[in-house]
């Protein structure tokens, strides 16, 4: 079967752009529509614009269902091979539809759920309508360096939707932890791309596929790899980057909804689906993915177990189910290994992992809506306060049921259908003709066994310690009551869903779940079977069932015994400790670096400046061979110099050692007029001149400051101190020294000419002035010493404020 | 002559480095004074020196020196008054304030 790709070079945005872009362009009207329409809830101007993207998109469907792919490429940056592409495939379908439908609902849900008196709804609504936009370009764009911006966008506007309400010490802290986490995995990421890059000379994901074996056959191979895995598990909160996950329910309850369990949180799992093709089929991948994926179902089903809080318990059981896809896409990814096989045997997992992707984003969604219902209506979400719900909020009871027990995996809700698929696929792996699978592959099921009671446990503690047992109004600080209609809508439609997808699984087997295998799997070119029923007969899937559901409940009978343990008791996850210790050193490591070279002292400071600059100017001269001396072009020294320069060297020699203040002045005053004769031996008169007249005046001004000024002290420095700038001096003097002789040296051996010539001959025709160096400065160079008379005069206001400015106690100096 | 003027602009950076590693405020001062004296004859040297007379039209001379150096050269020896009066009643102005000219009692605090 031959499948139409709708390629095309575009100049400007079409319509698909536009999916991504308008989420950015209404976020920048909603300040704008927040402040001139206080008495309308904002989220009701957002409502339409995912409601609007979803029905495009579903339009589409039919189109992406037969196989079709569209694209369009837009240049962004072309010299670097980075174009703003978008790509509408099937996986890239599924994850724009949930982007779209469940951000629908959450705004719906937002709407009742946020106060529009109390609550900065500008901020979140632009947040939240930047994260679509970004989350939708990551899902879409073909080339790896606009989904790595993308991404990275999401990554900010999660944080500062965790960071929503920020007056809570949590939410600030739980923002940055997650911004940590998924930024060092971005940057990784961007790293892997780049390897990417240097070895198959694209950006493009379409292109990289199609020249694939310049990736698989590349030393680069691995590295990428594992770059590329670290974003993808640390934005998917896998072990054991998990932990920022449940600190992010700090964020209000729409958004761990939206972003930490239907969308954000499956960007991972979408990076290593769309990859598959690129890094599946190696075994390093088979196995760090789906032992990654297995260690997370594992950990965080056992951890939600432990967890008192609801949402906390939604998150532990977000990562586990998070593991449990990844875990599905490595098994499945063992397709490509065994190449042109198109078996049920590896695809399974596959189907599975799609099938349980869209499963779960319905039932979690559910489940966080009616958590944030309940917290919402009661205050609290501690399951030790809560209980006996069920008769008094009856609605928000029968959606978490069907979400329980769908999340359970209990007939004949969605969560059975994907369960049982999700044992084939660990089953499977027992038959794959792989290294040591044979006997290795039994861990697969074993493992999903073991999680699969601990997702039964903590279903069943969501369910009774929240709606059975006594209700004790007591525990509550408002009157408890069912929630608005308008907040049930939500939850409702998705719990419809949960049950319909259910029933009727197979609407969405060639629909969506077949094109975005094909996209994972792109050497399954023939029509293959994706089928769903209920009932397979007797085979071990159901037997296993049966010992999740038997173990599951005798350990919840026995939650009263265990209970008391540690195990229940100490919650936190002792990952927690690893970041907290690793957080604290790294802020502490860079204090005690940052005391160690910013001494607050002017003369560390300089010896830093001084010591690169030896070395940087000193390597360069050495490495270029720059150094020369010239002793055949240079003037002869009259006796008259030497005595002047033997006078001015033994004078500049004994300043530092001087401490009376008169002495050090009249010294300085000396060389200043040395210097003055110099000027005389070398023809300079303008210069003798100058330096004569500004001498004087800095030799009066020096008197009048000195006066005001405490009497210099000889310095007593450590010995190490005064050894160190004993050399650095030297070491400058000795430099400058060097430098000179060889410019000079140069300047002899090149024979340049003169520029100065056109000056000489040009002063008294142009200028009409006898004194060149005078001409120069007035005349040829005249807006120079204009502007440098401006210097002078701002100096000048700087030592005239300076001096008369009063105090008055206030000035920070 | 070129070698010996080479050598004294060493020796002048080599003091003017040397004061403005020191304590007293002064001496810092002081020292960029000798850097710019440095400068100024680094500039004159490297165009050679003592060729010809000076730069005047009405001198009578078979070649004149290299007006341009000593056109930058005065401009700098101005600029370098400039900066040194005005860091001098800086100096001035942070002793009246922290009645202290010693650097290592003017630094911040502890983790600035």
């Amino acid at each position: 079967m031959k499948h139409e790709v709708n390629s095309k070079e575009v100049v400007f945005l079409t319509a698909l752009h536009w999916v991504t872009v308008s989420p950015f362009l209404l976020a920048i009207l909603i300040p704008i529509i927040y402040k001139y329409t206080k008495r309308i809830h904002t989220g009701w101007f957002v409502l339409p614009l995912p409601l609007i993207l979803f029905i495009f998109l579903i339009s589409n469907l039919p189109d992406i269902s037969n196989g079709d792919v569209m694209h369009y490429s837009m240049p962004w940056v072309p010299s670097l091979g980075i174009n703003f592409d978008v790509y509408l495939d099937g996986l890239s379908m599924l994850f724009a539809l949930l982007i779209t439908g469940i951000g629908t609902l959450v705004i719906l849900y937002s709407i009742y759920y946020l106060s529009k008196n109390s609550e900065k709804l500008n901020q979140f609504y632009v947040y939240i309508l930047m994260f679509m936009g970004a989350m939708l370009g990551v899902v879409m764009s073909d080339n790896l360096i606009v989904l790595y911006v993308f991404w990275e966008v999401t990554s900010v506007s999660s944080s500062l939707l965790i960071s929503y309400w920020y007056q809570r010490e949590k939410s600030i802290q739980g923002a940055l932890k997650s911004m940590y986490i998924t930024v060092f995995g971005g940057l990784s990421m961007l790293g892997g791309f780049s390897l990417i890059y240097v070895m198959a000379g694209s950006f493009s994901i379409r292109e990289i596929i199609a020249n694939v074996d310049l990736v698989t056959t590349s030393s680069l191979f691995v590295p990428a790899m594992l770059l590329i895995l670290l974003g993808a598990f640390t934005k998917s909160a896998q072990f054991p980057f998990h932990i920022w996950l449940p600190d992010a329910m700090e964020a209000p309850t729409p958004v761990s909804a939206y972003l930490h369990s239907a969308t954000m949180v499956k960007a991972g799992i979408y990076l290593i689906a769309r990859l598959t093709p690129v890094f599946g089929g190696s075994p390093e991948w088979f196995w760090i993915v789906s032992v990654a994926g297995l260690v997370t179902l594992l950990w965080g089903s056992v951890s939600a177990v432990r967890q008192k809080d609801l949402k906390s318990i939604l998150a532990f059981s977000t990562i586990s189910q998070l593991g449990l896809i990844v875990t599905l896409l490595g098994i499945g990814s063992a397709a490509i290994y065994f190449d042109g096989v198109p078996d049920e045997l590896y695809y399974t997992a596959i189907m599975a992992a799609v099938f349980h992707l869209i499963n779960h984003a319905t039932f979690k969604g559910s489940l966080f809506m009616t958590a944030g219902i309940i917290d919402h209506e009661t205050g609290t979400r501690d399951i030790r306060k809560l209980g006996g719900l069920m008769t008094i909020m009856p609605i928000t009871f029968t959606i978490s049921l069907v979400g329980l027990l769908s999340m359970a995996g209990i007939p004949p809700f969605n969560g059975f259908l994907s369960k049982e698929l999700f044992f084939t696929g660990t089953l499977n792996v027992m038959n794959y003709e792989m290294i040591d699978l044979s006997t290795w592959g039994i861990i697969f099921p074993v493992v999903a066994v073991i999680a699969s009671i601990f997702t039964f446990l903590y279903c069943a503690i969501l369910f009774f310690k929240t709606f059975t047992g006594k209700f004790k109004p007591e525990n509550y600080d408002v009157k408890v009551h069912e929630a608005p209609v308008g907040m049930l809508i939500s939850p409702a439609i998705l719990g419809a869903l949960v049950i319909i997808f259910g029933l009727f699984p197979n609407i969405l087997s060639y629909t969506i779940i077949h094109p975005v295998m094909t996209s994972i799997l792109p050497n399954i070119t023939e029509q293959i079977e994706v089928n769903f029923s209920l009932w397979h007969g007797f085979n071990t899937e159901l037997f296993m069932t049966f010992i999740v559901i038997a173990v599951g409940a005798l350990l919840y009978v026995l939650m009263k015994k265990w209970s008391q343990t540690q195990f229940y008791l100490n919650e936190r996850d002792p990952f927690n400790n690893l970041y907290d210790h690793g957080y604290n050193g790294l802020i502490k490591g860079s204090q005690a670096i940052t005391r160690v070279q910013m001494t607050g002292l002017l003369r560390d400071y300089f010896v830093y400046m001084y010591t690169f600059i030896i070395l940087l100017a000193g390597y360069t001269m050495f490495r270029s061979d720059a150094f020369a001396v010239d002793t055949v072009n240079v003037s002869e020294i009259s006796p008259y110099m030497w005595a002047l320069s033997v006078v001015f060297i033994l004078a500049t020699l004994a300043v530092p050692f001087i401490n009376n203040r008169i002495t050090v002045i009249v010294v300085v005053g000396v060389i200043g007029f040395m210097m003055a004769l110099f000027f005389v031996q070398f023809r300079a008169t303008d210069l003798a001149l100058t330096q004569l007249l500004i001498e004087s005046v800095q030799v009066v001004l020096f008197m009048l400051v000195f006066m005001h000024l405490p009497k210099l002290k000889k310095e007593v420095f450590k010995p190490g101190f005064s050894l160190v700038n004993m050399g650095i001096s030297i070491a400058v003097g000795a430099f400058v020294t060097i430098m000179a002789l060889s410019a000079f040296a140069m300047g002899s051996e090149a024979g340049f000419d003169t520029i100065a010539e056109y000056f000489i001959a040009n002063s008294k025709e142009l200028a009409g002035g006898y004194n060149i160096v005078n001409v120069v400065l007035v005349d040829f160079r005249g807006l120079d010493t204009l502007l440098e008379i401006l210097v002078l005069a701002i100096a000048a206001l700087g030592v005239v404020s300076l001096i008369k400015l009063r105090f008055t106690g206030r000035e920070d100096v | 002559m070129e070698i010996l003027i080479s050598i004294i602009i060493g020796v002048l950076f080599t003091v003017g480095t040397y004061m403005l590693l020191m304590r007293s405020l002064l001496r810092v001062v002081i020292g960029t004074m000798f850097l710019s004296h440095g400068a100024h004859l680094l500039l004159l040297t490297m165009a050679g020196l003592q060729r010809g007379g000076p730069p005047l039209l009405g001198f009578d001379a078979e070649a004149y020196a290299d007006p341009l150096p000593q056109a930058m050269v005065l401009t700098a020896i101005v600029i370098s008054f400039g900066v040194t009066s005005l860091i001098l009643v800086l100096a001035y102005r942070t002793y009246k304030v922290h009645k202290t000219d010693d650097l290592n009692q003017l630094r911040g605090s502890k983790d600035e």
